[in-house]
């Protein structure tokens, strides 16, 4: 076991997947001398060349439309969108190609790229820098979509991101990034396309991802001193969902919360409530309680701490949920 | 050579300049200055004030006021020189970085911070100052500026020979901006539409830490006869080139002959933002080296040589001290957002939705009030 931050576990976790696959590629803006803005491919580009770790033009699309290309050779890309904010020019490449090839080439053609976006808020930074996008890739045909939570995680799950086959869209909690955990580099990781109960409890389920599961985890802590034993899930993948644990773990609390930063209106909160919604049914005590951000463009980063999720809005919920 | 991991430099394009780093002023067979000694000492006012609101914000950010700060240090010439270009009633469309532009568009400095502050997303309303709100996504607003263009076309704003009537449009954007497909589209509408624009490329050398050989392979002005637009090359530290180099394409634009673009050839001797640390992929000799081109200086030298006495220098340093001050009681006395306002202003028919979360929303303050911690 070795303590790192985040960030570090990442890095370590590329370096390994290009050390492994000659085929391991890193693009994208200020991720070679700099080593990236939040220094997650920090040190790479000196020990794997300019040609294995690329700091590219400032163009957004081109990064993800020349992975594409890319692709056609054999190559395992791995890029990275500065911010949440800015992968939009890239959106187009990401839905229209990434996601379709192997299905317009009835599989001939595979798109194994890693979309590395930092993302989600609580940083205190400018406009464009603290969305929480996962849903606009989550509900495209074609993309595969995840998000770690702590360190162990991320060390895991980029690695296991790389092997895919298939497009990863790999969302990473800025704000958590800088937090340290214990990571086991040798012990074999849970598969990459399963959630995960990070705290097991029987008064009522907490379902969340990324950046919400410490949140989550607070939240649950405090609720203690109040008698209640909240369950949290860490969904960990959000395209394909593995929805089997938060099935189970409904059907004995009888209560749901789902906790995201992004907003309310068809984010994962509305799809998650209408699975437990078809397999809880007859297990529900009330309804499922969405804790989300509001319906607004992202404000600006002083109002954040009231637009984002916190333990109060979450413990409120649960406390509606219960006294339904 | 490997392509893939190795560019060749730029090569060299001459650079229209009028006043030498050391305070010359020298001729050039297209482009002059034709003002007098107060035109220049209002010029070398516009680079002062807006190094000081540069500095002021640079220690606000790091007394824990500002969040992040981006300066616009070493740039001052190519914006102040190509802002007051424009007339009153010309528009332009700038990015974050173009601090000097809203000083001459007569934005109070104090409106640029609440951004940085956390405070804001805007700051202006853009029809008060004919300056649009700065742009972070990079080279989106070049197409803005197109269609704002092609909208002065459309309303006959264009070549009809009334200088009060005439109108054309800035598109402030950066070297790294130049690799963005947004940019060589606005550039090609530009052109097809011979739109009323003048693309003015604050060529700073680097996009946080990739230097312009990394965006492109030419020379940044060279792009331009691909879509079909004449260019220039200027001296992006002489305010005097910036300002004849940009007057003359504003004119071509008003007349109706079509958009031009301007690389101005500078350097960001700050770093990107305050969160930056350019000593991780740049030599300080070149920072020195740009250091002894400072745009600021020169102007002082040219103006002491023609004899400004030290009254004026004296008179503009208290000005900026003002300035200062001012700037340092603003910024503590920008309100924080108020969240559940904000709900007003996400559409103009607000939906049944919005009004529902701002209810809650106000509903939670009211019963969290004082007990959030």
């Amino acid at each position: 076991m070795t303590r790192m931050s985040m960030v570090k576990a990442l890095n370590s976790g590329i370096r390994l997947a290009m050390e492994r696959d000659p085929k391991v590629l890193v693009m994208g803006e200020d991720v070679g001398r700099l080593g990236g803005v939040f220094r997650v491919t920090e040190g790479l580009q000196k020990d794997f060349g300019s040609g294995r770790v690329m700091d590219t033009p400032l163009a957004e699309s081109a990064i993800v439309g020349t992975a594409v290309g890319l692709t056609f050779r054999g190559f395992r890309p791995v890029v990275e969108i500065q911010f949440d904010g800015f992968v939009y020019p890239a959106y187009d490449q990401i839905v229209s190609q990434v996601a379709k090839l192997h299905f317009r080439s009835r599989g001939s053609v595979r798109m194994p790229i890693v979309i590395r976006i930092p993302y989600g808020g609580g940083i205190g930074a400018v406009e464009h820098h603290s969305e929480s996008p996962e849903a606009q890739f989550a509900m495209t045909a074609g993309l595969k979509v995840v998000s770690c939570a702590d360190p162990q995680d991320a060390h895991w799950m980029i690695q296991q991101a790389i092997a895919s086959d298939d497009p990863v869209v790999f969302m990473e909690p800025k704000r958590r990034y800088w937090e340290t955990g214990e990571v086991d580099t040798d012990a074999e990781p849970l598969p990459l396309w399963s959630s995960r109960i990070v705290r097991p409890g029987q008064d009522a389920t907490l379902i969340t991802y990324g950046p919400m599961v410490k949140t989550c985890l607070a939240s649950a802590t405090a609720a203690e001193a109040d008698g209640l034993d909240l369950e949290v899930i860490d969904l960990r993948t959000l395209s394909p969902l593995d929805l089997a644990p938060v099935v189970e773990s409904v059907r004995r609390t009888g209560h749901a919360v789902v906790v995201h930063e992004a907003a309310r209106t068809l984010g994962l909160g509305a799809e998650i409530a209408a699975r437990i919604t078809e397999e809880c049914f007859y297990s529900l005590e009330s309804p499922v309680q969405r804790v989300t951000g509001y319906d607004m463009p992202y404000p600006p980063s002083r109002a954040e701490d009231e637009f984002l999720p916190g333990l109060d809005r979450i413990l409120d919920a649960v406390d509606r949920a219960r006294a339904y | 050579m490997n392509p893939l991991t190795e560019r060749s430099g730029t090569t060299d394009i001459p650079l229209v300049q009028l006043l030498t780093p050391d305070g010359r002023r020298v001729p050039h067979p297209e482009y002059a200055f034709d003002g007098d000694r107060a035109d220049v000492e209002a010029l070398y006012r516009d680079l002062v004030m807006t190094r000081r609101v540069d500095t002021e914000a640079f220690a606000l950010q790091r007394h824990g006021e500002l969040g992040l700060w981006a300066p616009a240090l070493g740039q001052e010439a190519a914006q102040v020189g190509s802002a007051r270009a424009m007339r009153p009633h010309d528009f332009a469309f700038p990015t974050y970085r173009d601090h000097g532009v809203a000083w001459c568009r007569g934005v109070d400095p104090s409106l640029l911070l609440g951004v940085y502050r956390g405070s804001e997303l805007g700051g202006w309303d853009p029809a008060d100052h004919q300056l649009a709100l700065p742009n972070i996504i990079i080279g989106a607003q070049t197409l803005h500026a197109t269609g704002y263009g092609m909208g002065l076309t459309l309303e006959g704003l264009v070549g009809t020979g009334d200088p009060d009537r005439d109108s054309a449009v800035i598109a402030y954007f950066g070297d790294g901006a130049t690799s963005q497909g947004d940019v060589s589209e606005a550039l090609d509408w530009a052109a097809v539409y011979q739109a009323p624009v003048v693309f003015f490329c604050e060529n700073n050398h680097y996009a946080i830490s990739a230097p312009v050989t990394t965006q492109t392979h030419v020379p940044i002005a060279q792009r331009a006869s691909g879509f079909g637009l004449p260019a220039v090359r200027v001296d992006g530290n002489d305010v005097l080139a910036c300002l004849a180099v940009t007057e003359q394409a504003l004119q071509r634009a008003r007349d109706g002959q079509g958009p031009t673009l301007i690389e101005a050839v500078t350097y960001r001797m700050g770093a990107h933002t305050t969160s930056d640390d350019p000593s991780r992929y740049r030599e300080s000799a070149e920072v020195e080296e740009w250091r002894a081109k400072d745009p600021v200086d020169r102007v002082r030298l040219l103006l002491e040589a023609e004899g400004s006495p030290p009254e004026f220098f004296a008179a503009l340093q208290a000005e900026a001290d003002a300035l200062g001050v001012h700037l340092r009681d603003a910024c503590g006395r920008i309100p924080d957002p108020d969240l559940a306002e904000l709900f007003d202003h996400v559409f103009v028919d607000k939906t049944v939705e919005n009004q529902q979360q701002q209810a809650d929303c106000t509903a939670w303050r009211d019963a969290t009030e004082g007990s959030v911690a």
